[in-house]
């Protein structure tokens, strides 16, 4: 990426935040912390889960049988289903149903933004209208969707107003939310009477009954599919479920899922073409149970790259996805950017980098890929367990691909990794990390003096694209481990030890935050732990996250053979950087076999996690200091709260007698290289500007800062006055 | 007066949707009290019941349709926590009849009540086995937040009353 594209694309996020950060935030805030509150109070989520994934396995394994079946069912009962290639052929199998229809109501449904079936309606010259009260605003504002459950969350009520007091020029000039939903209310509901053909989407289809099921809470979507006597639905292939049965479990997670309701209003299951008699408004006289009844029904099943995205082992799991939402709810950077960013052509949020993908190609995907930034944090709210950030990893990989260059050849020469020449060199930069701390920490100080100096930093910033307005991380001379070998090593030896623990060094806390490690073997050898800290593999999440995969493969190979020894000469692992416990826990089952990857997560743990355990299974804690009562903010680290481990620091400090408050803010903001990135740095300040008030409110303010990961140490540096640290430093007996 | 009866009342009630407990000898008397006239109506298909003795326009025409303030339906279950009536979408007409006027009144007897999704499920696989295969699982009133705040009544009722027939 060029200086000046960067420069652009940092204006664009600067625009969005401006206008529609503000309302984007409040509405998606608030349908996340809904869901977790649904979530709390629903005892079956776990279980349920287990079960859709499993359902939306087999369904998209047994796709062609599904799509056999539907067609027998809804041509049993009187309907017709096309089964679409692609966005034109759909549109014009559409075009020949509507035929000479003069209006056509739609209910909301991303399947249809996808094929742009209202900008063909209207040159074929049949007036089109939203009539979900979202998709109205937008049709009005001539806009696109900002959520792909909310669409119009980035505009506000007056906003809205003044739209509407704009275009429809009303005799009263209206302001109110009552006001405004009343005005579209009677101006849809004229138009809805008035409809030739009725379309919806389908949020399941249920294969054997021929069941189009729609999850609303307006009430249109009812009156769009059996007012006009023409229904068409419209749904991806991807929305068949087998049986009635298997729909149930969906319907009691999506509406939590999406808005935190237990079940939205109204749950449409129809089989049409439905017995409902028609209603003529035309003869004023006619009884209702004298209507003529003849419906028309067409299940338009779109495929435009599904087949594909199927047989895709790395995409296939998009099409599990139903959604609802809660990735881009759960996501700061969506929270604080919105869709209008993060989003392609038609999907945004976490997962449309996979539906972009597969729907409309890698270029789209590429224009707001980089805003996942691997936190992992929509990861427990997916109700489907889609690992929304390794569809990111790949697709970035795959991106960085197709963008080689004829020069490649010069770069790969030069760089430690195992990529082609034409990925991007800022990528390159964070994804090599590793290896270049080890050259900064070699020659430090003299790397930091030069590395600050205004000159580099202009030239870091045209080149690499990394901020100057970020301060770098400061290499120490003396690494963790020098230190470790110059003390003598482990103070406590293996004979007289309780465990052993291996203590991995992270190139953070090797080479930059070398006190946090310091303090990490003080706390173990304080509990009876002997302690190696020995030379070991980068765990390769750097090159992971710039969608660097066979670099992140190759690191993974090689951790797990340093590794692997350690556990079988039968110590602990114990690992200070939330990211690389992640890693192992996670992503290394994508590159190690099975049983590999379920040893290494066996056996490791955070540090904090660990002096848990060894305080429970009977430590004494004498050794360690006493808080005394001091109170402490804490923010944990996003993958740290994504495998549940936020809550042993806490444990842990509060047993040491500290005061502790957490952070409320999914994410600091920083995630890694993001914040350093040119493009990308106002928005992390915007993101990060959610705990700076949290810690700098009356609560907070007078609090020792702690927090478990690297960047969010930088990030909260950056961001407060008093400095801050990790929690282990609070337990380190030299304290 | 059985647990499920009263799940479902406090399910309704956090929904705001108010209801009535009657009998047959009751019933019309309950009825013309839900309604805000003038009401129209689909038959109940119940033995002991009917709108014949109330204020409800049974089979209305097109104009009384529209101008109609409530819409009174039978509704085929109702499910116990969610508080969610199953309204058929039936020749009768009762899915537009529950749709369109500012008020829906429904008309329930105890015996329909499911106490969970997993009994309400089990009772929908019946009714598709018989060929009855199409509902709407309605909870509460209308609504949206797409205006700035959440307001009842956009497309569908602004209020839902349910007239429960105890056993
Ligand atoms: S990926 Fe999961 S969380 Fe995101 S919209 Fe799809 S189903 Fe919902």
């Amino acid at each position: 990426m060029s200086a000046d594209t960067r420069r652009e694309k940092a204006a664009h996020i600067r625009h969005l935040l401006d206008t529609e950060g503000e309302n984007v935030r409040e509405n998606a805030s608030h349908f996340n912390e809904n869901r977790y509150d649904a979530i709390d109070e629903f005892d079956e989520y776990e279980e349920l889960r287990t079960t859709v994934r499993e359902i939306k396995e087999d369904a998209i394994e047994r796709l062609p049988e599904l799509i056999e079946t539907v067609t027998e069912s809804v041509e049993a009962n009187g309907g017709h289903v096309y089964l679409a290639e692609d966005a034109a052929d759909a549109n014009q199998y559409i075009e020949n149903v509507v035929g000479d229809a003069e209006t056509l109501v739609k209910s909301k449904s991303m399947t249809t933004e996808e094929i742009d079936v209202n900008e063909q309606l209207e040159t074929a010259g049949v007036d089109v209208y939203e009539t979900d009260l979202g998709e109205f605003v937008l049709q009005v504002a001539d806009e696109n969707p900002s959520h792909i459950v909310g669409p119009s969350i980035h505009k506000s009520r007056a906003g809205i107003a003044e739209l509407f007091n704009e275009q429809f020029d009303p005799e009263e000039t209206l302001e109110t939310p009552e006001e405004l939903t009343e005005f579209a209310r009677d101006y849809l509901g004229e138009r809805i009477r008035d409809a030739d053909v009725g379309m919806t989407g389908a949020n399941f289809v249920v294969a054997d009954s021929g069941t189009i099921t729609l999850v609303t809470n307006e009430g249109n979507a009812r009156k769009s599919a059996v007012t006009p006597d023409t229904h068409v639905a419209v749904a991806g292939v991807e929305k068949l479920i087998p049986t009635l049965s298997d729909l149930q479990p969906f319907v009691e997670l999506i509406a939590r899922s999406a808005t935190g309701q237990p079940i939205t209003q109204y749950v449409t299951m129809l089989s049409p073409p439905v017995e409902t008699p028609t209603l003529d408004f035309d003869e004023p006289d006619t009884p209702l149970s004298e209507s003529d009844g003849d419906r028309e029904f067409h299940l338009v099943l779109l495929d435009n790259g599904r087949t594909a995205m199927r047989e895709d082992d790395q995409l296939r799991e998009t099409l599990y996805c139903i959604r609802c939402g809660a990735c881009a709810n759960s996501c700061a950077n969506f929270q604080h950017v919105g869709g209008h960013a993060f989003g392609g052509e038609t999907y945004s949020g976490g997962i449309a980098t996979g539906w972009e993908a597969g729907v409309h190609g890698q270029d789209s995907a590429a224009e707001f890929n980089d805003l996942c930034t691997g936190c992992s944090r929509c990861v427990n709210n997916c109700p489907v367990k889609i690992d929304i950030p390794w569809i990111n990893e790949v697709v970035r990989d795959r991106i960085n691909h197709n963008e080689s260059t004829e020069f490649d050849f010069l770069v790969e020469g030069l760089t430690p990794d195992e990529e082609p020449g034409g990925v991007d060199l800022q990528k390159r930069f964070f994804g090599n990390y590793a290896d270049l701390a080890k050259v900064g920490s070699a020659t430090a100080p003299l790397s930091n003096w030069i590395a600050g100096t205004a000159p580099a930093r202009a030239l870091m910033e045209r080149v690499l694209g990394i901020d100057r307005r970020r301060s770098l991380p400061e290499f120490e001379r003396e690494t963790l481990r020098k230190w470790f070998d110059a003390r003598g090593g482990s103070r406590v030896s293996p004979a007289d030890a309780d465990r052993e623990a291996m203590l991995y060094p992270d190139a953070y806390t090797n080479y930059i935050e070398v006190e946090r490690g310091k303090a990490a073997v003080r706390v173990l050898e304080a509990l009876g732990v002997a302690v190696e800290v020995p030379d070991v593999a980068s765990s390769g999440r750097a090159p992971l996250s710039q969608g660097m995969l066979a670099t992140a493969e190759r690191h993974a190979h090689d951790a797990y053979a340093d590794l692997a020894e350690h556990i079988d000469a039968g110590r602990d692992i114990v690992i200070i950087e939330p990211s690389d416990l992640a890693m192992f826990a996670g992503e290394y089952e994508k590159f190690l076999p099975d049983r590999s990857a379920e040893r290494l997560d066996d056996n490791s743990y955070e540090i904090m996690e660990y002096v848990y355990g060894l305080l429970e299974n009977g430590g004494s804690s004498g050794k360690l200091p006493a808080g005394d009562g001091e109170r402490v903010a804490y923010h944990s680290h996003c993958q740290q709260r994504t495998l549940g481990l936020e809550a042993h620091t806490v444990a842990v400090l509060e047993d040491r007698g500290y005061d502790v408050l957490t952070s409320e803010t999914e994410c600091c903001g920083m995630a890694g290289s993001f914040g350093y990135k040119r493009e990308y740095y106002e928005l992390s300040m915007d993101v990060g500007s959610e705990l700076e008030a949290q810690f700098q409110d009356e609560e907070a303010r007078d609090r020792t800062v702690v927090a478990s990961g690297t960047s969010c140490l930088e990030q909260l540096d950056s961001l407060l006055e008093r400095p801050s640290r990790h929690p282990v430093q609070l337990i380190d007996p030299d304290r | 007066m059985s647990d499920v009866l009263t799940t479902f009342e406090s399910s309704l009630d956090g929904l705001d949707v108010a209801t009535t407990r009657t009998d047959a000898d009751g019933f019309a008397e309950a009825l013309d009290d839900a309604i805000r006239e003038p009401a129209v109506g689909v038959p109940l298909g119940l033995d002991d019941v009917s709108l014949a003795d109330t204020a409800v326009t049974v089979d209305p025409t097109a104009t009384e349709f529209e101008t109609a303030r409530t819409g009174v339906t039978p509704v085929g279950a109702g499910i116990a926590t969610y508080g969610s009536l199953a309204v058929a979408a039936d020749a009768a007409g009762s899915e537009p009849v529950s749709l369109y006027p500012e008020r829906h009144v429904a008309v329930l007897r105890e015996e329909e009540l499911h106490a969970d999704m997993d009994e309400a499920f089990a009772w929908l696989g019946e009714e598709f086995a018989a060929g009855r295969d199409s509902y709407v699982f309605a909870t509460g009133a209308s609504a949206t937040a797409d205006m700035g705040e959440m307001v009842e009544g956009v497309h569908g009722p602004a209020e839902v009353h349910v007239v429960v027939l105890e056993r």
